[in-house]
């Protein structure tokens, strides 16, 4: 022991740093234990459905682009997402977004070919796709700041009016010729498509629109005064009112940033991915992206890591009943469950307010 | 009976066999909302419910094990709201929300096994006497237990709630925790108490489903069935006989379906599930922008009271809040918070406006 005090002071913090990192990995820990202990009670070694998600994520070229495949929407809801979140508001609707954005896009493809040239068209879809989710957006934050309707059934209710749209859409006006069913309208042209990777699912451009959206959002609410004034209505909407900071105005602001990106990863889907319009073209991506930055704890940083884990989980676990005959939706538990105890983790109360907003 | 009549008869009774798993859901939420805690994750516990109780009544051979199962799913689950959302102080939306995902994916891996497997049903039994009032007798009284029981809770509920000491000790949590702590009250206790009964009714709310209503398993089996309950509980202005009414006209529209699309074929069936929703918005639009207020303002007195107190649906002024509340250590977003929101409409507002008293809702 030394008996310098700036030592022993640097020990102390050492040691404070250990132990707060214990404190943030036992959460996890305590997932995976709890996954793995359901595994086994489903007769299956734990270490053999570990192996079976890598080889389902990581296995060949094709699934690892799948993966950066589904990383993309998730990028660029859970960058909207941020916004929101930093303007204290739970925004459950992310989903209703991402659905409109697809409709529009379709919606757009429908109009404008092959009266534009195709990428002229695959441009406008994307742009149409952002404005369903602004439109979609600012619907949820009008219910929340006029009518006074939570922001959380607010956006559960245009879920679900964006889901009946679709199913209205595809069965309906929209329906392939002759026979109206689950899987859809009529594919688009192939002009249409968004070219991928080397005939894998990975379309570079989605990719690396989801990329820029998060580096935007990262700079924006970092370093910019908008930032700024979404934190302060974040943190207390009557102070941010004192300071002269509209708190509507702001509220209404993230919901539309919010829906913008999600619109975009919804015309994304339609144009890269399923190249039709579905009834389940969100596959959830927007709930899993809220499950995403509420473990990354609202930190821009975090978004992209976990979001690549719980997508490589997504891909990964699509393995699960062929080689192992268990569920896919393992991967969901397992997601549910480190959000749960991170969550429950007693790290979340105590520093937690102050190094979410930093 | 004209072959009208009977259609009529079968539809109406479709729509109460549809709504009764709903009934238990929204009651059981529409308890525990009232003592001030939101339990969003009635999705996942009542398809997490539906699950446990098939495999319960399935292994037992009893109706009554899968039940009972159930029901300690649903109790389960809402303890872990209470741990997080009520002891812990965390984001009772946050909490609840994951474990809405969560146990949906649960139900899905635990319960591969049992996915169209025939299994035990609750057997129909007609109630004497009553079965042979004309029109109601076989409307209400010719079904199974479960049905029954939802008109007992549903009684049971409004009686609890309006009627009882412990009944108004809940609003009264709900509504000012710091005052009923200052009369005696234990909060935290009463509120655990309302989310673990609310809970187990959401599990019931599942077993009606996978042993009555659709009786069986399979993936998602109840898939929205627990977020249309949570919207039932604000269309129902968080009263237990006016979420029931919701219930059932919930499940009046989704039985109409079948016959709105003998009329309408170009409107798919699936349109008619998001009914609720769109129900839910409108009505939370007319009451809270005060459209409702200023519409009624031509009739006259007599009828605009009963006209604003059957759309009113104000929340428990509480809802969603820690008690006691937080020192600001913890960052936590509004939930649904009806001071947050009096502050987003500009400060010095909320004020002004009349403190909603438990007299009122006593009536």
């Amino acid at each position: 022991m030394s008996s310098d005090p700036a030592a022993r002071r640097s020990a102390t913090a050492a040691r404070r740093g250990a132990v707060s990192l214990l404190l943030r990995l036992a959460p996890l820990a305590l997932a995976f234990a709890l996954v793995a202990g359901l595994c086994a009670l489903l007769g299956a070694s734990p270490a053999a459905v570990a192996a079976g998600l890598w080889q389902g994520a990581f296995g060949s070229t094709d699934r690892a682009a799948r993966v950066l495949a589904t990383l993309a929407p998730l990028l660029l809801c859970g960058s909207g997402l941020l916004f929101t979140f930093r303007a204290g508001l739970y925004h459950l609707g992310v989903e209703g977004q991402f659905v409109l954005g697809a409709v529009c896009a379709t919606g757009a493809a429908r109009a404008l070919w092959p009266h534009l040239p195709a990428g002229a068209v695959v441009a406008l879809c994307v742009g149409a796709g952002a404005l369903g989710g602004v439109l979609w957006g600012a619907l949820t934050g009008a219910l929340h700041t006029r009518v006074r309707v939570s922001e959380i059934f607010a956006g559960l209710g245009m879920n679900f009016v964006a889901q009946g749209l679709v199913l209205y859409l595809v069965f309906g006006p929209w329906k392939r010729p002759g026979v109206a069913s689950m899987a859809g309208t009529e594919p688009l042209d192939g002009a249409l498509w968004l070219s991928t990777l080397g005939g894998t699912d990975l379309s570079p451009v989605a990719l690396l629109l989801g990329v820029l959206s998060l580096l935007g959002t990262a700079v924006v609410l970092g370093r910019t005064h908008l930032g700024l004034r979404l934190r302060a209505v974040g943190l207390s909407p009557p102070a941010a009112e004192v300071l002269g900071v509209l708190a509507a105005r702001q509220v209404l602001l993230a919901f539309a940033v919010s829906g913008a990106l999600a619109g975009v990863a919804g015309a994304l889907q339609v144009l890269g991915t399923f190249h039709r319009l579905i009834p389940s073209v969100s596959s959830s991506l927007g709930f899993l992206s809220l499950l995403v930055v509420m473990l990354a704890g609202r930190r821009a940083a975090l978004v992209a890591p976990i979001a690549l884990f719980f997508s490589a989980l997504n891909v990964g676990s699509l393995e699960l009943p062929m080689t192992l005959g268990m569920e896919s939706s393992l991967a969901g538990v397992l997601q549910g469950a480190l959000v749960l105890f991170a969550l429950l983790s007693p790290r979340a109360a105590r520093g937690g307010g102050r190094s979410e907003v930093a | 009976m004209s072959d009208g009549g009977a259609e009529l008869l079968s539809l109406l009774a479709t729509a109460l066999a549809a709504s009764t798993p709903l009934v238990y859901a929204a009651v059981g939420e529409t308890l525990t909302e009232r003592a001030g805690v939101i339990n969003l994750s009635a999705e996942g516990a009542m398809m997490l419910s539906a699950m446990v109780g098939f495999a319960a009544a399935l292994s037992t051979g009893s109706v009554l094990a899968g039940f009972a199962a159930a029901a300690a799913t649903g109790a389960l689950v809402a303890l872990v709201v209470a741990i997080g959302g009520i002891y812990l102080g965390r984001s009772q939306i946050a909490v609840g929300f994951v474990l809405a995902m969560l146990c949906a994916d649960l139900s899905s891996v635990l319960g591969g096994p049992y996915v169209r497997v025939p299994g035990p049903t609750v057997s129909a039994a007609s109630i004497p006497v009553l079965r042979d009032v004309p029109l109601v007798g076989p409307l209400l009284f010719q079904s199974d237990p479960v049905v029954y029981g939802s008109y007992v809770l549903v009684a049971g509920a409004w009686l609890f709630l309006y009627r009882t000491r412990a009944g108004l000790l809940l609003r009264a949590v709900g509504e000012q925790p710091a005052a009923a702590h200052a009369r005696g009250a234990h909060v935290t206790r009463v509120r655990t108490a309302a989310t673990l009964v609310g809970g187990a009714l959401v599990g019931i709310a599942g077993a009606a489903y996978s042993l009555d209503f659709k009786a069986g398993w399979s993936h998602r089996h109840t898939a929205g069935y627990g977020w249309i309950a949570l919207a039932i509980v604000i269309f129902g202005g968080f009263h237990p006989v006016r979420a029931a009414l919701g219930a059932y006209l919930f499940g009046v529209l989704s039985s109409a379906a079948s016959l709105g699309q003998s009329a309408l074929p170009s409107v798919p069936t699936q349109v008619f599930s998001v009914a609720p929703f769109a129900l839910m918005i409108a009505v939370l639009g007319l009451t809270s922008s005060g459209l409702l207020e200023r519409a009624s303002a031509l009739l006259p007195s007599a009828a605009r009271r009963p006209l604003l107190r059957a759309f009113d649906a104000t929340p428990p002024a509480a809802l969603g809040k820690p008690y006691p509340a937080d020192d600001g250590a913890e960052e936590r977003p509004r939930g649904v918070d009806r001071s947050a929101e009096e502050r987003l409409r500009g400060v010095g507002h909320g004020a002004e406006e009349p403190p909603r008293g438990m007299d009122q809702r006593a009536r």
